[in-house]
């Protein structure tokens, strides 16, 4: 049996209620008997050596893992009290509400604008498109550096910038939680620092679940901190926790360096 | 670096170096002229083809039907029952089999039967094309009774391309990054919404390139229209798609067997009206490849 750690949940509840999830790849169990409640409007880190888990329960969180035909999920993830893995939920609104950023920017070939706007336009949103856009852009940190050339490719971008643009982008579909997969880890330090700054600001109004392979990244950013090791969670608390106390022996070897 | 470190014999190294280079310089010479036997024959080919037929080739060699007189005769009814065919065989192929490609790498479980069709399809790239025509015969011809006409010729020909379609655009399909696809799903877009407007815009440039190739291919092809009925002296151009039928590569043959050297220069020029349509099909494939390219 999992263990299930405690978390100072503030008065709106859980943004997330992970019970007893696991994730199997064919035969190979990825992610074993995970539980956690990921706290509204905060940073939850996920760390851990590769091949962890960590990724795969993050994709569980808006059912990625659905588009991985050898993959089964067993448990629930509680969102708003009702479990994602219902068989009356449908995966596409959830991933409307649950957004996600990758670890590769990944914007579409088109315009900076159009980029932004396709997922308004593919969820039939009616209104100020522009407004809309310019919003986000703003939220993301990169309208100033872009206002003036809306219409060029997303190629043309500096990878950081592909990556704000693509938090933008999934920042148009007014999602309630955002998840990210190893965000920075294409980006060098300068563009790697301006994430972790949008992502201080973003935690203000969203909550962000961030899988992250950097263990200072996931100091300096997050408010609890979960460990995984091989398909299972061996801790999760409040992150000071996590790096200056840790009540596992094995999470202490990770966050000081000694394996992983 | 210590002594015994070093090259023990500066001469052998040197001459293993000089052997390596020539070794290189061998390889690209014969490369080069392999690819030269192909572009030579061309050359060759078209010198001469142009030699014989380029003086036959006017308006009046466009605008005449055949005839039994060479200096009469024309390419009018060929020509205009190429560009039919062809026409008619990109309507139908283009839409089924992009359709069949899309399913098959987006919607299809990976179950026996999906890697059975696939199978199948490869095969079926490889009949050869008499074979199409007699099954061209059996169906359209006969049992669906549409006779020796421009409807039967596509449509046999559509089934011989195909195949060809499909795998290209599998192949197109296929090259769209995952990273594009996960992007658009991770914004909720459903599964209809990811193929409309990420990844067939992406694919498309691949997929009319294989369609353009296989319909230039559907364009020389002579024996599976013999087959379904296409004639080789006609002296009227289709007016619907029941009607008789000739093209290109079929009226070339036919004034190749013929006995006087009039028709052989005919020939010729009815081969540079084929490759001159052929090139036409490859500059639009490049065109729409290019626009498509630009816009996404």
């Amino acid at each position: 049996m999992s263990t299930t750690y405690d978390i100072a949940i503030g008065s709106e509840g859980p943004a997330l209620e992970v019970r007893d999830l696991s994730v199997f790849y064919g035969e190979t169990k990825a992610v074993d008997s995970v539980s956690l409640s990921v706290p509204e409007r905060g940073v939850v880190a996920l760390i851990g050596p590769s091949g962890c888990g960590k990724t795969t329960l993050l994709r569980c969180f808006n059912r990625m893992n659905d588009l991985i035909k050898a993959a089964r999920v067993d448990g629930a993830v509680e969102f708003g009290g009702v479990d994602l893995y219902d068989a009356s939920v449908d995966p596409v609104e959830v991933r409307r509400r649950i957004g996600m950023v990758f670890q590769k920017p990944n914007p579409f070939p088109k315009s900076i604008y159009d980029n932004v706007a396709f997922g308004p336009r593919i969820n039939g949103f009616q209104g100020d498109l522009d407004a809309l856009v310019e919003e986000s852009l703003r939220q993301a940190a990169l309208w100033d550096e872009v206002s003036d050339r809306l219409g060029d490719s997303a190629y043309a971008l500096s990878g950081g910038q592909q990556q704000r643009l693509c938090i933008a982008r999934t920042l148009a579909v007014k999602p309630q939680i955002v998840l990210m997969d190893e965000p920075a880890s294409a980006l060098d330090p300068i563009a790697t620092q301006r994430i972790e700054e949008l992502i201080y600001e973003l935690k203000k109004q969203y909550t962000i679940v961030i899988v992250t392979h950097n263990m200072q990244q996931a100091a300096r950013i997050s408010d609890y901190t979960a460990f995984l090791y091989m398909g299972k969670l061996i801790e999760y608390g409040p992150t000071d926790a996590i790096f200056t106390n840790p009540r596992e022996e094995r999470t202490e070897a990770y966050v000081t360096g000694r394996f992983g | 670096m210590t002594r015994s470190e070093r090259p023990v014999d500066d001469a052998a190294r040197t001459a293993f170096h000089r052997r390596r280079r020539l070794a290189g310089s061998v390889f690209a010479v014969v490369c080069g002229a392999a690819t030269l036997v192909g572009v030579v024959a061309l050359a060759v080919l078209l010198a001469d083809v142009f030699a014989d037929g380029f003086r036959e080739l006017d308006v009046a060699f466009l605008t005449s039907f055949a005839s039994r007189f060479p200096e009469r005769a024309g390419i009018k009814a060929a020509l205009a029952g190429s560009i039919w065919i062809v026409s008619l065989t990109a309507l139908i192929a283009f839409p089924l089999s992009v359709a069949a490609a899309i399913y098959l790498e987006e919607y299809a479980p990976r179950s026996w039967v999906t890697r059975a069709i696939q199978t199948n399809i490869a095969n079926l790239a490889g009949v050869p094309s008499i074979v199409y025509g007699i099954l061209g015969l059996a169906l359209f011809v006969r049992a669906l009774g549409l006779d020796r006409s421009v409807i039967s010729g596509a449509l046999t020909l559509s089934l011989l391309v195909m195949p060809v379609i499909i795998m290209a655009a599998q192949e197109a399909l296929r090259a769209v990054p995952s990273t594009i696809r996960e992007a658009a799903y991770g914004l909720g877009a459903t599964r209809w919404q990811v193929v409309r407007t990420q990844v067939l815009p992406m694919a498309m440039p691949g997929i009319l390139t294989g369609t353009i190739l296989a319909l230039s291919r559907a364009v020389g092809e002579t024996a599976p229209l013999i087959m379904v009925g296409a004639v080789g002296f006609l002296a009227f151009t289709p007016q619907g798609l029941s009607d008789s039928f000739t093209v290109l590569p079929l009226q070339i043959y036919n004034w190749v067997s013929r006995p006087q050297d009039e028709f052989r220069a005919l020939a010729a020029a009815g081969i540079i009206v084929l490759l001159t349509l052929l090139l036409t099909m490859n500059a639009v494939a490049i065109i729409l490849r290019n626009r498509y390219s630009s816009r996404s």
